[in-house]
């Protein structure tokens, strides 16, 4: 079955991600589809390439980025509202020079865009699935 | 529809929410600090019907995580998160009661 | 062929205390570009978001209450506001903001988009939804 999974809030603060995460991975492990992962409200952060938990904790951006969710052109579906994530300073290498700003956190295996990819990812997905505060 | 609810009723009113439009045939799944619903305790008469028909599921990890396994009330089935997914997949829609 | 499907907005906060309620009009005002059969819900402290006279002059952020007279031109007319949610807090449809929309199927006659329903009735509507979007 192709899912859709929605993330609301952002890492170690709550606990939604990590849920999200363990689902996508199950679902996954079981022969299901993620078809893309939207990142919205404070689930923008879970996209920050300047993460750095201590050692002994889990990597929840990495954890995301392990899970290899793209498209047929490889293009990633782990996917960060542009709008939520200007707003809170997450920046990939287009919207930071658009921008006039130096550097930029997006991490790799993510892409920002619109909204509209929520709303595409509930139409085309059999199943879409929230995760929030 | 499969219904997950993350939130204790000690904290929020979301089961309450929840249980006030669920309908004859949906299903209820604790998540995160939802599973503090799925204790025996003195808001446990809340999904005692309902979990007596066999629709009241708690996510065995967050239950075993918030050291509430030997305090489950009746009737509640603990699913892993395979069983999360397994759930969506025969439920249909997802509700949250985010 | 197009998918048509019947798409959700669950709103149960109210809207200055955090970021949910402005951030789901956003979408719902996305939404409408998508041609789908678009409803929102409004229960608990949702039903704050749409009541008459909203004034954040002091708080120093900005009133979206009014965007929702927007909707109706986005053919989005389904607000179904929670009769209980209202009573509890004291609250009756007239403390509800005026929004309506032009049905083109009957001469384009205003219309009020706010449909106050008991749970009973939310239970039969949220049945028939294929995505639920919650904020």
């Amino acid at each position: 079955m192709k899912f859709a999974i929605q993330v609301n809030e952002g890492p170690y603060q709550h606990q939604a991600s990590d849920t999200a995460f363990q689902f996508a991975k199950a679902a996954i492990e079981n022969g299901h589809e993620i078809m893309r992962v939207f990142f919205y409200h404070d689930g923008v952060n879970n996209a920050s390439s300047f993460t750095l938990p201590p050692q002994d904790d889990r990597h929840v951006v990495n954890n995301w980025a392990s899970l290899d969710i793209k498209d047929a052109d490889g293009n990633p579906e782990l996917v960060v509202c542009v709008a939520a994530a200007l707003r809170r300073g997450m920046l990939d290498e287009s919207e930071a020079t658009k921008n006039s700003i130096e550097g930029n956190n997006l991490h790799p295996a993510f892409r920002i865009s619109g909204l509209g990819q929520l709303i595409e990812a509930g139409i085309q997905s059999d199943r879409l699935v929230v995760f929030g505060d | 529809m499969l219904h997950t609810v993350n939130k204790s009723s000690f904290e929020r009113n979301s089961l309450q929410s929840c249980i006030n439009i669920i309908d004859d045939t949906s299903v209820i799944l604790f998540i995160e600090d939802g599973v503090i619903n799925a204790a025996n305790n003195s808001k446990s008469s809340m999904i005692a019907d309902l979990a007596a028909q066999g629709r009241v599921f708690a996510l065995q990890g967050d239950v075993e995580a918030r050291g509430i396994s030997s305090k489950l009330a009746d009737n509640i089935k603990l699913v892993d998160y395979a069983g999360f997914v397994d759930l969506v997949v025969e439920h249909g829609t997802a509700v949250s009661w985010v | 062929m197009a998918i048509t499907k019947k798409f959700m907005y669950l709103n149960r906060r109210s809207s200055f205390g955090t970021v949910y309620a402005i951030e789901s009009l956003e979408v719902v005002l996305i939404a409408a570009a998508f041609e789908q059969d678009v409803s929102l819900a409004f229960i608990d402290d949702g039903v704050y978001q749409i009541v008459e006279g909203q004034n954040t002059d002091g708080i120093g952020m900005k009133n979206f209450s009014k965007t929702f007279h927007a909707l109706g031109d986005y053919d989005i007319n389904k607000l179904y506001i929670s009769k209980e949610s209202l009573e509890e807090r004291g609250l009756s449809e007239s403390d509800i903001m005026p929004l309506v929309y032009e049905d083109e199927d009957d001469d384009w006659a205003e219309k009020s988009s706010i449909k106050v329903v008991s749970n009973d009735e939310l239970k039969a509507i949220m049945s028939e939804q294929d995505v639920c979007l919650s904020f």
